[in-house]
């Protein structure tokens, strides 16, 4: 599990993580919600040990980040942050590679290269292996960081608003993928995500942020709420049973 | 890439070597290979060729050139290579953190202080030692300081750098100002890069520190891979960031403060031998990017040197030469980038 305890960190003075006591990772996908500046990416920050707590703890596995060496945790949590730019050119096999960075050290095993292949093939990305990044469209890069994600073969992964930039079909296609990985490869995936229909669809459970502090925590039914959601946005939301789904409208 | 494969039709002879050529080019192995051959040609022609009186005259006092520009090409190149991949960028060099500006400012101050006679009458070894030392603890001190607070953003580093740069400069100039115009002339003369005629001990103590800084490089080059994915992405994979920075940033700092020393300010060299290094090699990984940009800084200094020695009949500066060629190349990649 990824516990956190009484952890608050600030910037200048300003909290933006306000001692928030939670534990993610469980079973399936966790999806966190909220307004912009609410804390869901400092609060992924300190997990992904970029950022380091003013006060609290934060446990991955059990294992205090704080003080376990960065190449250990490497091994059980994988993170993909929101802005993947690159200064250097890199094929898609090259990408996936690093994932096995924190096993091999660069020197990849037999082992490493079954991991990259599974990779590979489980993000339907063998025909674009040679393609350089900056040649393909951003939901096939999207796949790419996300296979090696997956060859970092590690029980938690965290995403950070993984559909940023993406139209329609690829939301719908990385949603389907993260949907996949938790269910057939039991990953316990918590992704940051900005459309709330989307998190209702594809998660088992919302955590809310607002202000830094979690607001609301619960299934994506319960949490399909005008009442929820208007705490939450601070904006009239209403919400729809559309064949049997919750759907959010909030286009005004 | 797909397209590169040649068609396969039944080939002719010709075409079937051809083929064979066109895929050894897209090894990074062979290319370098094939630069080391150019470089160890260009060395030939440069100890053989034109000797005026005895060759083993002749071959002593250009090994030790050849010496120089290999240590100085090892110690511009690795530390511009790194210095990029830690930076994210490929355009500013470690010259842009202020570091030729700040070993012209060190000269001056001491031809300033104590005037040329004292400047050139100082043993060439403790003045070279002086200036390894205040360079390293210059940067060392910089990098601390920059990445010891709680903020350690490398833009502000850079941004840093450019300051600095810029006041040691002018208070060079206005120091340089002041001088009597003797003492002006002797503190030009030495604040030319010169590769040519290097003092043994010093070219010796050189090499040591240079090797030294690649000793701790070398075996970080994966490590340097991963970087190239930026700090988040490095930090993920599990990578301790600010400590492998801090010691490659020490390496960086050692290397380039012994070369400079040795020669002078070379200020745009790094520049265009990195980024021909990133398209000649045709690979980001930095076992092959170091070595091509070490060869291609010695395919530049020795070439350049031949170029000026043998063919328009000039000694000496070197540097004017690389800083112009640098100085339009400096365009072309910010033009270029700018296009794009």
């Amino acid at each position: 599990m990824i516990a956190l305890e009484n952890v608050t960190k600030r910037y200048d003075g300003v909290t933006v993580v306000d001692n928030v006591s939670l534990t993610l990772g469980g079973e399936g996908v966790t999806a966190l919600i909220g307004p912009n500046g609410a804390g869901k990416s400092t609060l992924f920050g300190l997990v992904g040990r970029l950022l380091k707590p003013d006060a609290g703890r934060v446990t991955v596995g059990g294992l205090d980040i704080s003080t376990t060496p960065s190449a250990d945790l490497a091994k059980t949590l994988a993170v993909l942050r929101q802005d993947n730019h690159l200064t250097a050119r890199l094929t898609v096999h090259d990408l996936v590679e690093f994932g096995r960075f924190p096993h091999s050290r660069g020197r990849l095993t037999m082992e490493d290269r079954e991991h990259i292949e599974r990779a590979i093939d489980y993000l339907e990305l063998d025909a674009y292996r040679n393609r350089f990044l900056d040649e393909l469209s951003g939901g096939q890069r999207q796949r790419a960081f996300i296979a090696m994600v997956l060859a970092q073969d590690t029980k938690y992964v965290l995403l950070d608003e993984p559909l940023n930039n993406l139209d329609l079909r690829h939301m719908t296609e990385i949603m389907r993928l993260v949907r996949r990985m938790a269910d057939e490869l039991g990953k316990r995936v918590v992704t940051v995500l900005h459309d709330i229909n989307f998190a209702a669809t594809w998660s088992d459970r919302i955590v809310a942020m607002r202000d830094g502090a979690v607001v609301a925590d619960a299934s994506s039914r319960e949490i399909m709420r005008p009442e929820v959601l208007k705490a939450v946005y601070d904006t009239t939301v209403d919400v729809r049973e559309i064949d049997g789904k919750p759907i959010a409208l909030y286009y005004g | 890439m797909l397209t590169d494969i040649p068609p396969t039709t039944t080939p002719s002879a010709p075409a079937a070597a051809r083929s064979r050529l066109v895929a050894a080019w897209a090894r990074p192995g062979f290319r370098i290979g094939l630069l080391g051959a150019v470089v160890l040609g260009l060395v030939v022609v440069y100890l053989f060729s034109d000797v005026p009186g005895s060759l083993a005259f002749a071959l002593e006092k250009r090994s030790l050139t050849v010496a120089a520009m290999l240590v100085v090409s090892t110690a511009v190149g690795v530390s511009t290579v790194v210095f990029h991949t830690i930076t994210q960028n490929r355009i500013l060099t470690p010259a842009i953190m202020g570091f030729d500006a700040f070993y012209v400012l060190i000269s001056t101050v001491i031809v300033f202080v104590s005037g040329s006679a004292a400047f050139l009458a100082v043993d060439e070894v403790t003045l070279w030692l002086v200036q390894v030392v205040v360079m390293v603890a210059f940067s060392v001190l910089l990098f601390t300081w920059l990445f010891g607070g709680k903020r350690r953003s490398i833009h502000l580093m850079l941004l840093v750098g450019i300051v600095l740069g810029t006041f040691f400069r002018s208070f060079t100039e206005w120091m340089q100002r002041m001088l009597d115009p003797l003492d002006f002339q002797v503190l030009s003369d030495a604040m030319f890069a010169s590769l040519t005629r290097p003092d043994e001990l010093l070219l010796g103590l050189s090499a040591v520190l240079v090797a030294l800084g690649c000793a701790v490089i070398v075996p970080l080059r994966r490590t340097l891979d991963v970087l190239t994915l930026g700090e988040p992405t490095a930090v993920g994979l599990g990578i301790d960031h600010r400590r492998v920075v801090m010691v490659l940033f020490l390496g960086v700092s050692v290397m380039i403060a012994a070369s400079t020393a040795l020669v002078g300010p070379i200020l745009f060299f790094g520049l265009i031998v990195a980024n021909l290094a990133y398209s000649y090699a045709g690979s980001f990984r930095h076992v092959w990017t170091l070595p091509t940009a070490v060869l291609l800084g010695m395919v530049c200094l020795l070439g350049g040197q031949l170029i000026l020695e043998r063919i328009f009949g000039l000694g000496g500066t070197l540097s004017t030469v690389i800083d112009f060629a640098g100085g339009l190349f400096f365009l072309y990649l910010v033009l270029r980038r700018g296009a794009r």
